[in-house]
């Protein structure tokens, strides 16, 4: 079956079955391996990206399911790498293997887009669906801190919501 | 025939070629090229001639990182320590990941946590032999003495006139020079050091937060099919029959086919079978082929494991424990009658589960057969022995097999074995194009080399000063007669022994069908667990502090009879320094507070201490326990010894920070059980791992500078932290738990 996708502000069009959850079409066959297959049952939340601004596990959504809404992948977060969220995690250096990463920040877009200056209770909470088996997550709350002063501080427009309004 | 190989001379020299263009490449030759030939020998092959620094013409460094990465930051490490030598500007270096090459490299690995005392001093040298020969060119050109010729951010500069020379400029003169003994080169200074004990961020770090495909999941070939591999449920269990028509029919399925292990000869397989009987279905994607797997029927042959189960584990290691041990590992004196004659005597039975390895990435490899050659894409930790098992498998000679070293999305020990990468291997020769093997998650978790079980079943002997005067473990394991498991065993000079005078270590066995392997810290993960709870609990028979009856039994011990442990796994103290480890004790002790604290009930702070893979390290967590058992961690604090330098102090922490948070999944929440032979637990959501509300607010890390070489951190920091928690936990509420995870006896996290 044949789906128009917005990906990353452009029209993508697969052939694919109506199941076939967006996290394989983008990976095998639209060539974004940003995002990550780690459970396959919606546990880890390596696979997020946003589906019409919001943080989706693309493991478990049917690429049926997304219609016209528009898909941002970690490759799509910002022309050049200098979302808040990129450049936080850059400085406070944050990954030890990197797997998890593209998932655990596109979850950090997507909160700070709608809680530009997040509590450690609401990063918990708005994170606790990505799992890091390499334990970073002290540096991903200070990450998340320091890119929501980076925004604050109007060094970029570029958050989540921003761009998925293309 | 060759010549006698035991004559060749093993110095490391630097090799020098001249590089197209004008640069020069400057590589460590350990021993000769016969013995990189003369696989099969008893000596490890040394490596021959290959390239670490490359300086292009026009200036720019390019350092090879040779080791497989991971997540344990060695693809920065490792060229720190050669571009801190070279003297060149951090910034401006280029590094380059090898493929996997036993001729050129050393020991590309990636466990034991021994890349950094492996390659501290011989990275060392190879910077500084590069430095040197440039500052040989530089003083040749200008006809100066050496002496008067420094160097700075990669360049050579004589002071007295005023020159100086740019290390790319002077790459075509040191293509022709001799180069110098690696071990006649002069190392700075620490003192001078620019980049080492300077954080310097993560190499890939900046493909990592754009989502550059830089994982082994990533690779990518042209005319590539995705493939899964279904395998028996129960170890060992061979393919009947199978509906493969009606598979290859599904959308998208190119095709599908039958896997029987062939003959398969060699001395490494013992411990890692490789290939398995199976079906391999290759797609389009690797969803077609996962979708495709799901419609399968399959007839097994389950063979004879098929009946086990974790509770029959269970019941006859009680039974093992009633009869005489087995095996005597070691006996110290006479613990029977120090028993016997002991002011109080404390029993304990403890146990711990199997558990996964579940590195984020599941196992896959890529492999494209072409050419009678095989090319590979993998994230082992063992490449060498991987490339060893896909020749055996397959019937190729190794010189046939090229391995590129792709990131890994962790490995924590899974990857030290190779199973996913023979599949490979075997299943692009079979299909006759490029393939992406891949595993589900439920593949990962369901065929690993798991942590194992076990249980201990401890007696202490008090004298009436409080002080230990017996200990007595008989250690129930899984094996074949004396013989353990990969990673189920205590080794003879496990802690306390040398602090206790009699001192037994008593061991029974009874098979197993799963297998096991090395998980991080393996063996120290479990075992610091259940030595440090007893002695929490003897601590509190004694009515003592456990801070100074721990500082109490590290004075008891005898002088160390051998040098401390050179071999990367384990831990144990033979030969182990007492006083590195009563420093982080102290430190700990100070840096958290330790006794200086008053808690309303429910609050209360637990310590512990462990040596494994050369690193010192004690550990104090608080934690709150409400009345439904729900624990918070409100702080953890470390101190570690792992020698005079911190070569990345920002990865160093964040590595030890990691280590606990993975401790903690442990100790609250990760068991595999076994069912008629089958693992029961599939994903995440039934073998458990510490979330981001879960992590603690705070893990502070504090490094003791001592005088000894540096070591690894990949692994020492992560045992204490279990008996910690579990001893806080204990002071807080008063139950001590003895079996691993909590959450089986209701705890959970608040």
């Amino acid at each position: 079956m044949a789906f128009k996708l917005s990906v990353n502000g452009h029209t993508r069009t697969v052939d694919a079955p109506p199941d076939m959850p967006l996290l394989w079409v983008l990976r095998d066959m639209l060539d974004l391996r940003g995002a990550k297959y780690g459970c396959g049952i919606g546990q880890c939340g390596a696979c997020t990206v946003h589906v019409g601004g919001v943080a989706m596990r693309a493991c478990l959504t049917p690429i049926s399911a997304v219609g016209a809404k528009p898909i941002t992948t970690l490759e799509g977060l910002s022309p050049d790498g200098t979302h808040p969220c990129q450049l936080a995690w850059q400085e406070i250096d944050v990954p030890q293997c990197g797997y998890c990463q593209a998932g655990q920040i596109m979850s950090a877009a997507a909160l700070l887009a709608k809680t530009p200056k997040p509590t450690d209770k609401e990063i918990d909470s708005a994170m606790n669906g990505n799992l890091c088996r390499c334990g970073t997550y002290l540096r991903i709350r200070q990450a998340i801190h320091k890119a929501a002063d980076l925004a604050g501080s109007g060094f970029t427009k570029s958050g989540a919501a921003v761009r998925n309004e293309e | 025939m060759r010549p006698e190989k035991k004559q060749m001379e093993r110095r490391s020299f630097l090799k020098i070629s001249a590089l197209a263009g004008g640069g020069v490449i400057l590589g460590l030759q350990t021993g000769s090229q016969l013995f990189a030939q003369g696989r099969g020998g008893a000596p490890p092959a040394p490596p021959d001639p290959h390239n670490y620094i490359r300086v292009a013409a026009d200036g720019t460094v390019t350092i090879v990182a040779k080791n497989p990465e991971l997540g344990q930051g060695v693809k920065t490490m490792l060229p720190m320590l050669i571009a801190e030598e070279l003297d060149v500007d951090w910034k401006r270096v280029k590094i380059e990941q090898a493929d996997f090459d036993d001729s050129k490299y050393p020991a590309q690995s990636a466990g034991g946590s021994t890349a950094t005392p492996t390659n501290w001093t011989p990275m060392r040298q190879v910077g500084a032999a590069g430095r040197a020969l440039f500052v040989t060119a530089a003083a040749q050109t200008w006809s100066v003495p050496e002496g008067e010729c420094t160097t700075a951010s990669g360049r050579v500069m004589h002071k007295a006139s005023n020159r100086s020379l740019g290390y790319g400029e002077l790459a075509s003169k040191v293509a022709g020079l001799a180069a110098p003994a690696l071990a006649n080169v002069t190392l700075k200074d620490p003192a001078d050091y620019k980049i080492i004990g300077h954080t310097q961020p993560a190499t890939d770090l900046h493909d990592l937060v754009t989502g550059k495909p830089i994982f082994t999941i990533d690779t990518k070939l042209p005319g590539m099919l995705f493939a899964v591999f279904e395998k028996c449920g129960v170890v060992g269990g061979k393919v009947t029959s199978a509906n493969l028509d009606e598979i290859k029919k599904m959308p998208g399925v190119k095709q599908a086919f039958v896997v029987d292990r062939p003959e398969v000869k060699g001395p490494s397989l013992l411990s890692d079978p490789g290939l398995v009987s199976g079906i391999a279905v290759l797609a389009e994607t690797w969803w077609h082929a996962q979708a495709a797997r799901k419609a399968l029927k399959v007839e097994w042959n389950e063979g004879p494991i098929a009946s086990q189960s974790s509770a029959e584990y269970a019941k006859r290691a009680e039974e093992l424990s009633k009869q005489a041990p087995q095996t005597t590992v070691r006996a110290d004196g006479d613990v029977d009658a120090a028993l016997k004659s002991a002011a109080k005597v404390v029993e304990a039975a403890y146990s711990y589960p199997f558990i996964s390895h579940a590195p984020l990435e599941p196992q896959g490899a890529s492999a494209h057969f072409h050419d009678g050659k095989m090319e590979m894409w993998t994230n082992s930790q063992q490449p060498g022995s991987g490339r060893r098992q896909v020749a055996q498998t397959l019937g190729m000679a190794e010189a046939d097999i090229t391995l590129h070293m792709t990131r890994g999305g962790g490995g924590f020990g899974r990857r030290l074995t190779n199973d996913y990468l023979v599949e490979a291997a075997y299943i692009a020769k079979q299909a006759g194009v490029p393939v992406k093997l891949l595993w589900s998650r439920e593949d990962d978790m369901t065929h690993d080399y798991y942590r194992p079980g076990g249980f201990q079943y401890l007696k202490a002997g008090l004298d009436a000063s409080g002080k230990v005067v017996a200990w007595r473990n008989h250690f129930v394991t899984y094996g074949e007669g004396e013989r353990a498991m990969s990673s189920a065993t205590i080794g003879p000079s496990e802690f306390p022994q040398r602090f206790v005078s009699n001192y037994s270590l008593l061991q029974s066995t009874q098979s197993l069908g799963i297998r096991t392997g090395a998980l991080r810290a393996p063996g120290s993960n479990a075992i610091a667990f259940v030595t440090h709870s007893f002695i929490d609990e003897v601590a509190h028979a004694a009515g003592k502090d456990p801070v100074q009856f721990r500082l109490d039994l590290l004075d008891a011990g005898a002088a160390p009879q051998q040098p401390a442990p050179q071999g990367g796994r384990g831990g144990g103290m033979p030969g182990v320094n007492a006083e590195r480890m009563k420093g982080v004790l102290q430190l700990v002790a100070e840096k958290s507070g330790w006794g200086k604290k008053t808690y309303p009930k429910g609050t209360a702070m637990g310590v512990a201490f462990h040596f494994s893979h050369r690193g010192y390290f004690a550990e104090v967590a608080e934690v709150t326990v409400d009345a439904a058992n729900k624990v918070k961690i409100n702080k953890i604090w470390v101190a570690a010894d792992v020698g005079s330098q911190i070569i990345n102090p920002g990865a160093a922490e964040n590595i030890v920070q990691g280590g606990i948070i993975d401790g903690l999944s442990e100790l609250m929440s990760q068991e595999i059980t076994v069912d008629k032979g089958r693992v029961v637990e599939t994903n995440y959501n039934r073998h458990g791992m510490v979330r981001m509300a879960q992590a603690p607010p705070a893990i502070e890390v504090h490094f003791l500078k001592t005088t000894y070489d540096p070591t690894g951190l990949g692994e020492p920091a992560l045992p204490p932290i279990l008996p910690a928690v579990a001893n806080a936990i204990f002071s807080a509420t008063g139950k001590r738990v003895r079996s691993l995870p909590l959450s089986k006896s209701g705890f959970g996290w608040a």
